[in-house]
């Protein structure tokens, strides 16, 4: 199982003090609490998208390259990829770089993004949401896979002979993962292509949650990837602790009542009661943590959301510190206990590389089955990693 | 079981709001029961319908006062909780709506839209409903028509030709009055939604999750 953060990539005035970070301060600050994450003993640090005030998190790849060449261990991941607004074409591009400059170190999380206006900032048109996310996706799932594509949509220029350099390092494209709140298409998306699939979890109550997993599973083991508890899940998490758990709840709540999304909403009670926002002890992250297997099953990924609303970056990285010193080695333990053998662990670049190995050597055979959703609506090969020809 | 979902928009207790929400409510019920031909077209019951041993459709009422800080919470965070999300449910899963809102400031109330808000696109498409308003008077009659209605139009709803509006002093208004009774107009409008209820029959809406879109009709549907 992996463990990991997830931002966004706000910046917000601290309600405390009504001092708003620099976007300077703010993008360094991301970088230390991604050094801290490994530092602490974290597997994932994953960073947003987004292309309007008041966030710092347009050029993902700028910023996961730059944390790369400072860690080397942690996954650099995505929370969310914009999929929706993004050229395919780039996003295969620089992620596959990403991919040879970490060693392999990369996985992306595809989100569609609400904030209407970057739709057409970017010339598309959010109606579109949805069928942009799979056509392009679409597109994206083949340039990693093939050497040479020849392509036709509705929202991008044809591409005759095209190759997106460089080739996925070791011929294995990145692990995807569908992230969504509320859309059960993007659930049925993930799993018709047998990739992860990422509950948000953190903003909608647990009932939802649940159908939203239940339908990926189920739909995972209809298109013929596995069983329904071998499919790749991940769930967000938000959490802040404190030794004392009435302590931590006087030091959360400004940040709660003032925090984007919610704040001015419901109380911190009210939230923490219907979502799985957890302000109290270490043991109670942990708790409620192991709690998520009741409706969501034997999972693979879980993200928590530390430094968002304003947290200050000291309050963050001692947040880190309890989440990887008290928290996260009991999870560790106790979601292995329980989690049966036939369930795997999320993909890495190592395992899919693994997998892929017994078929490797054939360079001048390269598989006949449509890997891509091509126009033939055939499922994806079985396998999570499909046998490639992509070797330069 | 057929099942009438009355929202009722009233502000005060009691509310007048209220009262013509109870009384459509229980008129429908009339007209779905079985032996409705028989009955008198004069509505006496201003009971809810648990009284109705006889009936094959109830009615109940989602009294939005009590849901307003759970609405508020709604439109802050996108999902309902609670009471809140109880309601929603009963509204999606009604075979009709009557939907019931006092006139402030010249339109239906602020609660009254932020509940309709917190719907989910297409709750309410095909469904029949029956639009009702109170004021304090009949200068407002026609709030029904030219707020509420476009707004059921807009939502795709059925919504019956006869729309019931009570100023306060139609309370106190019999039969001989010019224009016919409150009463009256009750018993028109609530005879309109039956039929479509009958006409429609009972329907539940589709699952997007027990029954998903599968993904290569998504595909090809771009």
């Amino acid at each position: 199982m992996q463990f990991g953060i997830f931002t966004v990539g706000d910046v917000t005035p601290d309600p405390t003090t009504g001092r708003t970070p620099t976007e300077h301060e703010r993008i360094k600050a991301t970088v230390e609490i991604a050094k801290k994450a490994e530092e602490v003993g974290l597997d994932v640090v994953a960073v947003g998208e987004h292309h309007n005030p008041p966030f710092i998190a347009s050029a993902p790849t700028t910023t996961l390259a730059y944390i790369g060449a400072q860690t080397s261990r942690v996954i650099l991941s995505t929370s969310t990829t914009l999929i929706t607004t993004t050229d395919p074409v780039l996003i295969a591009e620089n992620y596959a770089k990403l991919q040879h400059l970490t060693d392999g170190r990369v996985d992306l999380m595809m989100g569609r993004g609400n904030t209407g206006p970057v739709y057409p900032w970017f010339g598309k048109d959010i109606r579109e949401g949805i069928n942009l996310a799979i056509e392009n996706y679409a597109l994206l799932h083949r340039l990693w896979r093939e050497d040479v594509v020849d392509w036709e949509g509705r929202f991008r220029t044809p591409l005759q002979g095209f190759t997106s350099t460089p080739r996925p390092l070791d011929g294995v494209p990145p692990f995807v993962w569908h992230g969504s709140i509320r859309s059960p298409e993007i659930a049925e998306q993930a799993a018709y292509y047998g990739d992860g699939f990422f509950a948000n979890h953190i903003f909608w109550p647990v009932s939802h949650t649940r159908r939203m997993v239940d339908l990926y599973r189920r739909r995972f083991e209809h298109y013929g990837h596995g069983t329904a508890d071998q499919a790749i899940v991940g769930l967000g998490g938000q959490a802040y602790m404190a030794k004392n758990s009435q302590d931590a709840v006087r030091e959360f709540r400004p940040y709660f009542d003032n925090a984007p999304v919610y704040g001015h909403g419901p109380s911190l009670e009210d939230f923490m009661r219907e979502t799985p926002l957890t302000v109290g002890s270490p043991q109670q992250v942990i708790e409620r943590t192991l709690g998520f297997r009741e409706y969501a099953g034997d999972y693979q990924r879980q993200l928590f959301l530390m430094d968002h609303a304003g947290l200050p970056l000291k309050t963050v990285l001692e947040q880190l510190d309890l989440l990887g010193e008290e928290v996260v080695p009991v999870l560790r333990r106790e979601f292995a206990a329980t989690k049966p053998a036939h369930v795997p662990d999320a993909p890495t670049h190592e395992s899919l590389l693994a997998a892929r190995e017994p078929s490797s050597v054939e360079p001048e055979a390269p598989s006949v089955e449509p890997e891509a959703p091509s126009v033939e609506l055939e499922a994806p090969s079985v396998e999570l990693v499909e046998t490639t020809e992509a070797r330069s | 079981m057929t099942s009438i979902v009355v929202i009722s928009a009233g502000l005060s207790v009691p509310s007048s709001t209220r009262i013509l929400a109870d009384a459509l409510g229980a008129a429908t019920v009339e007209h779905l029961s079985p032996s409705a031909e028989h009955l008198s077209p004069s509505v006496e019951h201003l009971s809810p319908s648990v009284e109705l041993v006889e009936t094959t459709a109830t009615y109940d009422v989602v009294e939005l006062r009590d849901l307003a800080h759970l609405i508020t919470d709604n439109t802050l965070t996108g999902f309902p909780t609670g009471a809140l999300a109880d309601a929603v449910r009963r509204v999606v899963e009604a075979d009709a709506i009557i939907a019931v809102s006092p006139v402030y400031t010249g339109s239906y109330s602020g609660l009254f839209k932020m509940f309709v808000d917190v719907l989910e696109d297409g709750t309410v498409e095909g469904k029949p409903v029956l639009i009702a308003a109170t004021a304090g008077t009949a200068r407002h009659s026609l709030v029904l028509e030219f707020a509420m209605r476009p707004l059921f139009a807009y939502l795709r709803a059925d919504v019956v030709p006869t729309a019931v509006f009570a100023a306060s002093e139609d309370f106190g208004t019999g039969s001989t009055v010019i224009g016919g009774s409150l009463s009256a107009r009750i018993d028109r409008a609530t005879r309109e939604l039956a039929d479509k209820v009958l006409r429609r029959g009972t329907t539940l809406p589709d699952d997007p999750f027990a029954d998903p879109t599968p993904f290569e009709d998504l595909l090809r549907d771009i």
